[in-house]
């Protein structure tokens, strides 16, 4: 066999086992080609074989031909293979496909809701926390005495029977325990319990047996209480209207104080926030309205000595508004009876999400 | 309270407008709740002429008037009314004016083809009075084109102000007058009452009959006789203003109580002296008298009421109301006038008892004047000469009219250390004086003397309260209140109002939605729910399904789950986080939480889905609730144990307990037991737990933040699997915790993952599989060592739980 024609032969077995790599369509085909090639007794290692029959020259110069078939076909194999590997992943990917616009199911801290009486809560004890307010807290069943008698209602007073009061039956000592109708009482047990200064406010449930469109039987209150040896009414004026601007997250508030009675201030004074009330919705800082938000005042000399405070060395004031009322103004529910029904409708509307925490920092709202 | 601007103007000399005066009212305390303003609300209306009355060409019933209004030309009104004719005047509304009456802004109208611009009106569409029948006829003299009201003198705005309980002396105009003649509005007019001299002496005497500690029950009675009167209606002016406050007018005789009553605070009483038998009596009712009273209605009397008596009976009930049997009418000739003082506190007792509310009690239990007892009655006297005519007898006073001096010694610098208001000494001391008290003393402490008017000013506070609210609470400047400390804000929250909060956004994350239920709920309810204790049910309940404190959140949450279900809404999850109710003693109001699931309303969602429908709740999601809620609020596991069954309100099998130690149960977990939720009409399934945060074991209070120091292998954890047959009724956590104590120092975790019961495995056992991580610390275990702890763990749970290895 000529060197011409051996060579011919070479270039016609590299093209022969190229186009087989090509052709094969998969990894086994491929591995089929390799071993018909390049294996023990494939086609490129039977022309290898020959080499040891050769004289040195001829082994020289055909050991190297065959040697660069030999290369040639590995590389196109790996290559090949590569290629069917890529082939392969994205058929399989293909076949993995779905419809991701199919819909997930709710999440959990998406669906649960904080009821708006406890996100407001949340809110004003940022806002008081930051100006030294501690909360206390108290026994919605009152002592008469906590709930009137210390805080100057004279028994058989008028002012009394505006409360509405709902009574338990006396006990066998004759006591008539009663729900507090307002969180007052716990300003008398703070006051029994804690010298001055004292600053708190006090969170709580309240009760008074009335029921109305505007009215239910249960409601919640926010009081405030300062005593130390200065705070005056100016100091009061202060911190409601610090406490408006921030709770409304308005920059501005004007506020009217209007000289009114309570049995356990004096003075005392109901306020109005000024507001708009253009197409139905209250804004605050704006406008020619006014809207009722809270009563306050000086707390009388009588309560203070009925709670062993001097009224000639210590002073101080008092405050207080319905928590459902400034959620209502300030989130817009039109009707307080459903703040108590659970309807799962109405608190997945006026709820708030879990994580959203009201702070000075992050902001009362999100 | 309500009266009418002119009425002011009869004790107030005052060119103030109307809208400053009720500026100034609110500003002083005396809330403006309502302005009624006829001439403002009634403007359009105006008096016009019917030129020329036609016959609507095509209704029998209508008519084509011609008006002049007292413009250019003519109106044309197509009108209905039978009373409509030429020459006539009446009043005319044109088109674009409201008509309260009807509710509704006039239109241009073609009536059945014939234009109509405007209205011809009767006195129901301007809302002055009930008559519906036909137009307004005015008088021939009738000036055209004025405005209706300002001709008929109906014009008179009339206030209504909110009083406060403290504030006697403004239930009369004549105080409001001088509440607002202090602030400067205008000059308080002095109405000199000179008594009139008796003609005769009182053929009836008054007698206080009372034990000697009943006595300030009727401290002072006056009484007069006017013989001869001629009691008709009333004059026009007063008939007026009674109705502008919306008293109806009845005769002289009483409509003179009833001014009275308005114009000075000052309420009275009069019988017709021929139907009194006898002298008259002031005592304590008999328990079971009975009156029939001025308002048609008969009420029984008990000893707390203080009533006037004659020789046949009861004929008033003091303070409140009169009675029907003496009271006055047209027929009455000798009238006897009544000024009485009552005690404040038995008139509102005895009102409230009786369930009247007066415009007599509504003064009384405020406390009247003393000092205008007598006044009263000689004004009184006045009007009925004025208006009935008659003699006066001698005015007889049965007790003592009492002189309270109440003298306030008033260091003014009070003004400035209550409110930061710094005023001149002068415009203090001017304030108090225009309002009634007397000021001694020339420095600056002064001895303030109180106005007999003025029950309610007892001390310093209230002096100041009324320079300030006449000086204006507007003119206090906000002062900063400085912080106690100059530091960054502290924490203020305790451990339980910091747990309340967690709990609340750890069962919201949860996909659970905080409710807010009421604090009491039926007796039923309460007792089936543990509570229902007398102590804790309310003597006046407001319903009868809100009668008791509710002494767990779940009544409450499943009664909602049950509304909502009513409504469709069968998946849902609610949480409460608020107090209930053990007993009646302060420590007995505890904070609990408290969440229920129903129907499909799983943690990873409800009802049918593509991926899988959620199953049932059942008892393991209130678990994983409550254990969720417990993480979020730091309370470490250990310790705490989960003891199978619950409350009677539970599933007995499907329920447990959880408890620190048998002593400190903090709360249950379970499916709801199916008796309640039959109870309750609820026909889905219904889980939930409750816990008592108050009850959960307060966190160690630690002296350093520091994290103790984190141990972590370099050697891999491997995990060997057993199961075992156990008797059914072998709780897992008893098998779990003795694999955990076969040895501890390798163990790093210890699941179930599989229990099986059925084909293979005997009746009455269950097969539990476990699987049991190791992690080694020291070096890498041997086949051996694997073996052996293995075979230690098998040992253990067999010891303690009666376990074979599933082979």
């Amino acid at each position: 066999m000529s060197d011409l024609e051996s060579m011919s032969d070479l270039e016609t077995l590299q093209s022969e086992i190229l186009s087989a790599v090509a052709a094969a369509s998969d990894e086994a085909a491929l591995e089929a080609v390799r071993v018909g090639a390049l294996g023990k007794k494939g086609t490129v290692s039977a022309k290898l074989a020959t080499l040891g029959k050769m004289s040195p020259e001829e082994r020289k110069t055909a050991g190297a031909a065959i040697n660069v078939v030999k290369d040639t076909v590995t590389s196109a194999i790996a290559n090949r293979r590569t290629v069917l590997k890529q082939i392969a992943l994205e058929a399989r990917l293909a076949s993995e496909t779905v419809d991701v616009t199919l819909p997930v199911r709710e999440p959990a801290a998406a669906t649960g809701r904080i009821h708006p009486i406890s996100q407001v809560m949340d809110e004003l004890a940022a806002i008081f926390a930051d100006m030294g307010f501690s909360i206390a807290e108290g026994p919605d069943v009152e002592q008469d005495d906590y709930n009137f008698t210390k805080l100057n209602f004279p028994e058989g007073h008028p002012a009394r029977e505006m409360h509405d009061t709902f009574f338990f039956n006396p006990d066998e000592n004759g006591q008539r325990k009663l729900l507090r109708t307002h969180t007052s009482p716990v300003q008398v047990r703070t006051m029994l319990n804690q010298k001055p200064p004292i600053r708190v406010i006090c969170p709580g449930r309240t009760y008074r047996c009335d029921s109305d469109q505007t009215h239910t039987p249960m409601f919640h209150q926010v009081e405030g209480l300062v005593i130390d040896k200065t705070a005056h009414l100016g100091n009061l004026k202060w911190i409601l209207e610090e406490f408006c601007k921030a709770f409304f997250e308005v920059p501005n508030v004007t506020m009217r104080f209007r000289p009114s009675f309570f049995p356990f201030t004096e003075p005392s004074m109901e306020v109005d926030i000024q507001c708009s009330r253009k197409g139905g919705e209250i804004r605050f800082g704006e406008g020619e309205d006014w809207l009722e938000i809270l009563g306050c005042g000086m707390v009388h000399a009588n309560v203070l000595r009925n709670c062993g405070i001097d009224p000639d060395e210590y002073q101080g004031f008092a405050w207080g508004m319905g928590i459902d009322r400034i959620a209502m103004l300030k989130y817009g529910m039109p009707d307080l009876r459903p703040f108590f029904e659970a309807d799962v409708r109405w608190l997945s509307h006026y709820g708030f999400r879990p994580l959203d925490l009201p702070t000075l920092a992050g902001g009362l709202t999100s | 309270m309500k009266f009418t601007l002119s009425w002011l103007k009869d004790h107030l000399d005052t060119s103030a407008s109307l809208e400053e005066i009720c500026e100034a009212l609110t500003k002083i305390g005396l809330e403006v709740e309502s302005v009624d303003d006829p001439a403002a609300k009634l403007k359009d209306f105006i008096v016009a002429r019917v030129i020329e009355a036609k016959q609507h060409p095509d209704a029998d019933r209508l008519r084509v008037c011609m008006v002049d209004t007292g413009a250019k030309e003519p109106v044309q009104v197509v009108c209905g009314a039978p009373n409509a004719r030429t020459g006539m005047k009446g009043v005319f509304s044109p088109v674009g004016t409201y008509i309260p009456g009807k509710d509704m802004t006039l239109g241009k109208g073609v009536i059945r083809g014939v234009e109509s611009n405007g209205m011809l009106c009767s006195g129901a569409e301007m809302q002055l009075s009930d008559d519906h029948d036909g137009i307004l006829d005015l008088p021939e003299d009738a000036p055209v084109g004025e405005i209706y009201v300002e001709f008929a003198k109906l014009s008179d705005p009339v206030i209504e102000i909110g009083l406060t309980p403290n504030r006697p002396d403004a239930t009369g105009v004549h105080g409001i007058a001088r509440d607002l003649a202090s602030a400067g509005i205008g000059k308080l007019k002095g109405h000199a009452i000179k008594p009139s001299e008796g003609k005769f002496p009182c053929p009836v005497s008054v007698t206080l009959d009372f034990a000697d500690e009943d006595k300030h029950l009727a401290p002072a009675f006056a009484l007069r006789m006017v013989r001869g009167v001629t009691n008709s209606t009333s004059p026009e002016w007063m008939q007026k203003r009674l109705r502008a406050i919306g008293l109806r007018p009845i005769n002289a005789l009483v409509d003179i109580t009833n001014y009275v009553t308005f114009d000075r605070g000052r309420p009275l009483h009069v019988f017709d002296a021929a139907k009194v038998t006898g002298n008259l009596v002031v005592r304590r009712a008999k328990d079971g008298e009975k009156i029939l009273a001025l308002d048609g209605k008969t009420y029984e009397l008990a000893s707390e009421t203080v009533v006037i008596a004659d020789d046949k009976g009861v004929e008033s009930i003091a303070g409140i109301m009169g009675g029907e049997e003496s009271g006055c009418d047209e027929s009455t000739k000798d009238v006897l006038i009544e000024s009485a003082l009552w005690d404040p506190m038995n008139i509102a007792r005895s009102g409230r008892d009786l369930g009247i509310i007066t415009d007599a009690r509504y003064r009384f239990e405020r406390g009247i004047d003393p000092a205008f007892c007598v006044p009263g009655a000689e004004l009184a006297t006045h009007l009925v000469m004025d208006l009935c005519g008659g003699e006066p007898s001698e005015l007889i006073v049965a007790g003592e009219v009492p002189n309270p001096v109440n003298r306030i010694e008033f260091p003014l610098g009070e003004v400035e250390r209550l409110t930061g208001l710094e005023l001149p000494r002068e415009e203090k001391i001017e304030t108090l004086q225009k309002l009634g008290f007397t000021v001694e003393g020339t420095g600056n402490n002064v001895a303030v003397t109180v106005p007999t008017w003025r029950p309610d000013v007892e001390g310093k506070a209230d002096l100041v309260e009324e320079v300030v609210r006449i000086a204006g609470v507007d003119r206090v400047a906000s002062v900063p209140l400085a912080r106690m400390e100059a530091t960054v804000a502290k924490p203020i929250l305790t451990v339980l109002q910091r747990r309340t909060s967690q709990a609340r956004r750890a069962l919201a994350a949860q996909g659970l939605v905080e409710a807010v239920n009421w604090s009491f709920i039926s007796k039923d309810r309460a007792e089936m729910f543990g509570g229902g204790k007398p102590e804790l049910a309310l003597a006046n309940p407001i319903a009868s399904d809100l009668s008791d404190m509710r002494p767990s959140l779940m009544p409450g949450l499943v009664a909602a789950v049950g509304r909502n279900a009513d409504r469709g809404y069968r998946d849902v999850g609610l949480f409460e986080v608020g107090q209930i109710f053990l007993g009646a003693g302060e420590r007995d109001q505890r904070q609990a939480a408290a969440a229920v699931r129903s129907g499909t309303a799983k943690l990873a969602g409800s009802g049918r889905h593509w991926a899988g429908a959620s199953k049932s709740i059942d008892v393991f999601d209130a678990k994983t609730d409550a254990m969720a809620m417990l993480g979020a609020l730091g309370v470490a596991a250990q310790g705490m144990a989960v003891v199978p069954g619950g409350p009677s309100w539970l599933h007995p099998g499907r329920s447990g307990t959880l408890q620190f130690g048998p002593k400190n149960i903090i709360g249950h977990f379970g499916e709801l037991h199916p008796a309640v939720l039959e109870a309750f009409d609820i026909d889905v399934p219904v889980c939930g737990f409750e816990i008592i945060l108050d009850a959960v074991p307060a966190p160690r209070a630690k002296p350093t933040k520091v994290k103790p120091k984190l141990d972590m292998s370099e050697f891999m954890a491997l995990e060997r699997d057993f199961a075992f047959i156990v008797d059914r009724s072998v709780n897992a956590a008893d098998i779990l915790r003795a694999a955990q104590s076969a040895e501890r120092s390798l163990l790093a975790g210890v699941n179930v993952f599989d229990i099986y019961e059925g084909t293979g495995i005997p009746e009455g056992k269950k097969s539990v599989a476990i699987s049991v991580t190791l992690q080694p610390r020291e070096k890498t275990l041997t086949d051996a060592e694997i073996e052996a702890v293995a075979g230690k763990i098998v040992a253990e749970v067999t010891k303690k739980t009666g376990a074979t290895l599933r082979g």
